[in-house]
C-alpha cells in the first residue's frame, strides 16, 4: 500500500484538513482484486422460465423431487413482489436479463486433484492471495472453492471423511447423500420465505454442503471462497450446514470478485441447523466489487442467512465483515428454538463511495433460557449509507430469555448516512431485553491526543477504526482476522491494515 | 378500500363530508376558501389512501379495524351538555388558570373560564378565531399536511382536517409571558351512541413568548367515544412552551391524536404525554426543529391493563444545526395490554452539532402483556451526537425482597416499585397540580395501593 501513503503525504503537504485527507485516501484506494479471468464458460442464454429451471436441474442431473421443489419455489416467486422496505435505492432488476447458469468448462470429467484444475483458475486464486496448495500445506484449511457456480477443487476431503464429516459441493451432496439433503433442505429458509430466497430456491446452481455427525468436533476450520467471474451471471449459492448432537464446526466464507461495470445480482441462501448441544460458528468476509467511486457497477448482494438452534443447549454464532458490494441486503438470523440455546451476531459493515448496506439480524427466542447477543459496528464514508436493521422477538414461551444489543455507527465525512432500525417485540414478562445505539464521528480529541504523541494522522485513524471494530474482529478465527483487517484497509480507509 | 363494507363506509363518509362542507359554507365560515381547500384536499387524501392496515409499516403493531367499524357518527352542536358537578370532579386542583372546556368536541362558553387576558393575547375557540382573526390562522394552519409524508400526515390527521368542528386557539404575541397555565378539558359525555369528535387546536407562540398548555381528555362514567384530535404548535424565535397531554378516557374508548410542532430559532418546547385510558390509543408527536438552537424535550408515560392497546409514535426532525432533542418514554404493561413505542430521530443533511438522545424503558408485568418497541435513528450528518436505548424488563427481585422483608405484602411491594418506575416520568412534570393528580391516579390504579394513596394524599395536604 505504498501508493496510499504517498497520497497521504501529498495531501498533508497541501494542508488539507484531516477529514479530507482521509476521504481522499478512501477514494484513491482502488479495488485490489479487480481482474477478469478468461475462462470459457458454459453459460445458458439470459432469461428465466420453467424451461430454464428444468435445464439447470438436468445439467446438474438432479433427482425429480429437487426439480419439483425448484418449480414450486419458482411458481411461488412469480406471485411475490420485490421487497421495498430496505433503506436502499437501486434501479429495478430485470430478472429476464440475467443468465442463470454458468459453469467453467473443464477438460475431462472434472479434476480429481489440484493438478487437474485449470491453471488459469489456480492463477486467479493466487492473485487473490489464497493459493490452494499453500493453504493445504500451511493453514490446514479445507477449501471448497466455488468458481462461479460449480465447485472445481475440494481439498482435505480424506481427513474430514475419516472424522465422518461430509463437506463438499451441494451438487455432490445431492448425488451422494440425497436423504440428508432432502431431510434438511428448506427447513430453515422455506422456499417462499422471501422474494430472493424463493428466487434462489428456484435457480440455485451450487453451493456447499456440510454435515457433522453426532459427537464430532470438526478437525479443521471449513472454508469456501466464492467468486463471481463470468459477466452477467447472477450467482445463486445454496449452503446447508447440519451439526448433529454434540458436534462442533467453524465455517469460514470469504468473497472477492473482479472489477466490472454492470451490476451483478447475488442472492444466496445459507441454512444452518444445530441439534442438541451442537455449535456452529459461521464467519464471513465479504469483499465483492463495490462499484467505482461514482457508484457505477458493483454487486447487488441480497442474501438470506438463517440458523436454527433446533436442539437444547445449541449455539449458532454469526460473524461478518461486510466491506464490499454496491448494495448489501443481509440479515443472518437465529431461531432459538431449543431450550438454553444461544445466538450471536457480530458484524462490521463498511460503506464507502456510493455503497449502501442494509444489514442486521433477527433473534427469535422461542425456547426457555435462550440468550442472544448482537454487536453491530457500521462505518460510513463519503456517500455511503449504512443501515442496521434488526429484530429481537421474545415469544410467549421463551421464559427467562435474555438479549443484549449494541449498535454503533462511525461517520466519516458529512455526506454519508448511518441509520438504525431495531424492532423489539416482547411477549414474555420474564424477558430482559436491552438495546443501545450510538452514532459519532472520529473524535477530534482522540485524533489530537494521538498526534500529540507523535502518531501520524493516518495511523491515528487506523487505530481508532480498529479499536471501534475490535469487539467484532476478536470473534473471527485467526486466519480470517488478518484478512478482515486487510480488506477493511482496502475497502475503506486506506487507513487500516 | 375494496371490500363491500369499505365501500359503504366510503359512501357514508362522502355524504357526511358533503353535508359538512355545506353546513360550513352556509354557516359563518363561508368566506374562508382556504379552509375549504384544506378540507377538500384532506378528504381527497382520505379517499385515495383509505384506512391503514397492519401492512403499513407505520401501523405494523396497531390494528385500527375496530375503530373503522364504529360508524363515525360525528358530534354536532347539540351534543353540548354536562352536569357542572360531574365536570368539576374531572378538573385538576388548580386555581388561577385559563380554562377552556369542550363537551363532545363543542366549545362550552358556559363552563369555560378564560379569565382576564392582555391585549392581543387570544385564548378561545378556534371557530370563533376563524371568524374574528382568520389572518392569524391562515398561514399556520395545517402546515404539516404539505409535507405529504404518510408518517406525519396519516389518514386520521386528514380526517380531522376534513371534519373538525372546533378546538382551542391560543395566540401569544411577541414578548408576552402568560403566567397562569392554560388548561383545556375535552369531555366525552354522550352515552347514547358512540360519538366521533375531532378537536383541532392551534397554538402560536410569538417571539420570546412563554406559556404552559395542558390538554386533558376525559370520558364520563360509561361513555364510549372516539376522539381524533390534532394539535398544531408553532413557536417563534426564543419562545418557551410547556405542553401537556393527559389522556384518561374510559377503557372502551378510542383515541387517535397527533401533535405537530414547528420550532424556530432558540425556542424550546417541553412535551409531556401521559396515556392512561382508552381501548386503542395512538399518539403521534411530530417535531420539526426548524431553527438553530431549537430544543425539544419529550417525556412520555403509557400504562396499559386489561385489553388496552397504547401506541406512541414520535418523530423528531433535526432540520437545522445546533438543535437538541431529549426523549424519555416509559411504559408499564399489565393484564393483556399491548404497548407500542416507535421513536424516530432524523438528522438531516447539514444539521451538524445535533445532540439527540432517546430512551425507552418498559416494564412487563404479565405474561399476556406485550411490548413492541422500535427506536430508530436516521442520520445524514457526521458531526453529531446521537444515541438511543430501549429496554424491556421486570421488577427487580432484590428490591421486592427488600420491601417484603420490611413487612409489606406482595401486592403493595409490587405496586410501590411499579409506581416508582412510572413516577420517573411524572416527577418531570413541573406543574404541581397535574403532577400530584397524576401521581394519585397512577398510584390508585395499582393493586393494594391504599398505602401509596394514603401517603400521596397526606403529601398533598402538606
Amino acid at each position: 500500500m505504498t501508493s496510499q501513503s504517498e497520497n497521504i503525504e501529498v495531501t498533508t503537504v497541501e494542508e488539507t484538513t484531516v477529514e479530507n485527507a482521509q476521504v481522499e485516501t478512501l477514494v484513491n484506494a482502488e479495488y485490489e482484486h479487480g481482474f477478469v479471468t478468461d475462462i470459457e464458460s458454459d453459460t445458458i442464454a439470459p432469461g428465466l422460465n420453467e424451461d430454464v429451471i428444468r435445464m439447470i436441474s438436468a445439467k446438474k442431473d438432479e433427482p425429480e423431487w429437487l426439480l419439483q421443489w425448484r418449480l414450486d419455489a419458482y411458481r411461488h416467486w412469480l406471485t411475490m413482489d420485490t421487497p421495498e422496505w430496505a433503506h436502499v435505492h437501486h434501479e429495478e432488476i430485470d430478472y429476464q436479463a440475467i443468465s442463470y447458469y454458468s459453469a467453467p468448462k473443464s477438460k475431462g470429467d472434472g479434476p480429481k486433484s489440484l493438478d487437474e484444475v485449470d491453471p488459469k483458475l489456480l492463477e486467479t486464486y493466487e492473485k487473490l492471495g489464497i493459493p490452494l496448495q499453500e493453504q493445504m500445506m500451511l493453514a490446514g484449511v479445507a477449501v471448497d472453492a466455488v468458481f462461479d457456480s460449480v465447485s472445481v477443487a475440494t481439498t482435505f476431503k480424506d481427513k474430514l471423511a475419516d472424522a465422518g464429516v461430509i463437506f463438499g459441493s451441494f451438487s455432490e451432496a445431492v448425488k451422494e447423500h440425497p436423504e440428508l439433503v432432502r431431510k434438511y433442505l428448506g427447513t430453515v429458509v422455506p422456499t417462499g420465505d422471501n422474494f430472493f430466497a424463493a428466487l434462489n430456491s428456484a435457480v440455485f446452481t451450487d453451493g456447499s454442503f456440510c454435515f457433522i455427525p453426532k459427537g464430532v468436533r470438526c478437525p479443521m476450520e471449513l472454508s469456501t471462497y466464492f467468486r463471481i467471474n463470468a459477466a452477467n451471471t447472477g450467482q445463486f449459492e445454496r449452503t446447508l450446514i447440519i451439526a448433529e448432537e454434540g458436534s462442533h464446526v467453524s465455517y469460514l466464507e470469504g468473497c472477492t470478485a473482479p472489477m466490472r461495470d454492470e451490476n451483478q445480482l447475488h442472492a444466496a441462501v445459507v441454512e444452518l441447523i444445530a441439534l442438541d448441544d451442537a455449535q456452529i460458528k459461521y464467519s464471513t468476509v465479504q469483499n465483492w466489487y463495490p462499484g467505482d467511486e461514482n457508484g457505477v457497477g458493483g454487486i447487488y448482494n441480497f442474501v438470506t442467512k438463517r440458523g436454527d438452534c433446533r436442539g437444547v443447549n445449541s449455539k449458532i454464532s454469526w460473524t461478518q465483515v461486510e466491506t464490499g458490494s454496491a448494495i448489501t441486503w443481509k440479515y443472518p438470523s437465529c431461531i432459538l428454538r431449543g431450550d438454553n440455546s444461544v445466538g450471536e451476531f457480530y458484524s462490521v459493515a463498511v460503506t464507502n463511495n456510493y455503497q449502501q448496506a442494509d444489514t442486521g439480524t433477527k433473534m427469535i427466542h422461542i425456547g426457555k433460557n435462550t440468550r442472544s447477543t448482537i454487536i453491530s459496528k457500521g462505518i460510513s464514508a463519503r456517500f455511503g449509507q449504512n443501515t442496521y436493521r434488526g429484530m429481537v422477538r421474545i415469544a410467549k414461551t421463551a421464559e427467562n430469555a435474555r438479549n443484549y444489543t449494541q449498535c454503533d455507527s462511525l461517520l466519516m465525512g458529512d455526506k454519508c448516512g448511518a441509520h438504525t432500525f431495531p424492532y423489539i417485540e416482547v411477549k414474555n414478562s420474564t424477558a430482559i431485553v436491552e438495546h443501545e445505539a450510538t452514532t459519532s464521528k472520529i473524535g477530534e480529541d482522540q485524533l489530537f491526543y494521538c498526534k500529540q504523541r507523535g502518531i501520524s494522522e493516518e495511523d491515528a485513524v487506523n487505530m481508532i477504526v480498529n479499536g471501534f471494530c475490535k469487539e467484532v474482529f476478536k470473534e473471527l478465527p485467526m486466519e480470517f482476522a488478518v484478512e478482515a483487517q486487510k480488506l477493511l484497509g482496502i475497502t475503506l480507509e486506506g487507513a487500516v491494515g | 378500500m375494496s371490500s363491500p363494507q369499505d365501500n359503504i363506509l366510503a359512501e357514508n363518509f362522502h355524504a357526511a363530508f358533503s353535508a359538512h362542507q355545506d353546513a360550513n359554507a352556509v354557516g359563518d365560515l363561508k368566506s374562508l376558501s382556504w379552509l375549504s381547500a384544506h378540507r377538500q384536499s384532506a378528504f381527497d387524501q382520505f379517499q385515495k389512501e383509505g384506512f391503514p392496515t397492519r401492512h403499513h409499516e407505520n401501523w405494523k403493531y396497531t390494528d385500527v379495524s375496530r375503530i373503522t367499524k364504529t360508524g363515525f357518527i360525528t358530534a354536532n352542536p347539540t351534543h353540548n351538555a354536562i352536569q357542572t358537578d360531574e365536570l368539576d370532579k374531572l378538573k385538576f386542583n388548580t386555581e388561577n388558570c385559563h380554562e377552556l372546556v369542550f363537551i363532545n368536541g363543542q366549545f362550552s362558553a358556559e363552563h369555560s373560564d378564560i379569565g382576564s387576558l392582555d391585549d392581543q393575547v387570544v385564548i378561545g375557540s378556534l371557530r370563533d378565531a376563524l371568524k374574528n382573526t382568520p389572518e392569524l390562522i391562515e398561514k399556520r394552519f395545517n402546515q404539516f399536511a404539505k409535507k405529504n409524508h404518510s408518517r406525519e400526515n396519516h389518514v386520521f390527521a386528514a380526517l380531522n382536517t376534513a371534519f373538525f368542528h372546533d378546538g382551542a386557539f391560543i395566540y401569544v404575541p411577541d414578548n408576552v409571558v402568560i403566567e397562569e397555565p392554560i388548561v383545556i378539558y375535552y369531555i366525552s359525555s354522550h352515552n347514547e351512541v358512540m360519538l366521533t369528535t375531532a378537536p383541532r387546536n392551534l397554538i402560536i407562540m410569538g417571539k420570546n413568548a412563554q406559556a404552559s398548555v395542558i390538554e386533558s381528555f376525559h370520558g364520563l362514567k360509561g361513555v364510549v367515544s372516539f376522539t381524533n384530535t390534532i394539535t398544531e404548535i408553532e413557536t417563534e424565535d426564543g419562545a418557551v412552551l410547556e405542553h401537556y397531554k393527559v389522556q384518561q378516557e374510559n377503557t372502551d374508548s378510542f383515541h387517535i391524536g397527533g401533535t405537530h410542532l414547528k420550532l424556530h430559532r432558540n425556542s424550546r418546547v417541553e412535551s409531556h404525554s401521559i396515556s392512561l385510558g382508552g381501548a386503542i390509543v395512538r399518539n403521534d408527536i411530530v417535531t420539526d426543529l426548524a431553527g438553530e438552537g431549537a430544543e425539544i424535550i419529550l417525556n412520555g408515560l403509557y400504562m396499559g391493563n386489561g385489553r388496552q392497546h397504547v401506541d406512541n409514535h414520535t418523530l423528531v426532525n433535526h432540520s437545522k444545526p445546533h438543535t437538541r432533542s431529549d426523549e424519555y418514554y416509559r411504559g408499564v404493561l399489565d393484564g393483556r395490554a399491548r404497548g407500542v413505542f416507535n421513536g424516530k430521530v432524523i438528522v438531516h443533511k447539514d444539521a451538524q452539532k445535533t445532540d439527540a438522545s432517546q430512551s425507552n424503558a418498559n416494564l412487563l408485568l404479565s405474561d399476556h402483556a406485550e411490548i413492541d418497541t422500535k427506536p430508530e435513528l436516521e442520520i445524514y450528518a457526521d458531526d453529531v451526537k446521537c444515541s438511543h436505548g430501549a429496554t424491556v424488563g421486570q421488577l427487580d427481585k432484590n428490591m421486592l425482597f427488600y420491601l417484603r422483608s420490611r413487612g409489606l405484602d406482595a401486592d403493595t411491594a409490587k405496586s410501590l416499585l411499579t409506581f416508582a418506575f412510572a413516577d420517573e416520568v411524572i416527577r418531570r412534570i413541573k406543574f404541581a397540580p397535574i403532577r400530584e393528580q397524576l401521581e394519585f391516579n397512577v398510584g390508585g390504579r395499582l393493586p393494594g395501593s391504599d398505602l401509596i394513596k394514603a401517603n400521596l394524599s397526606s403529601a398533598r395536604q402538606n
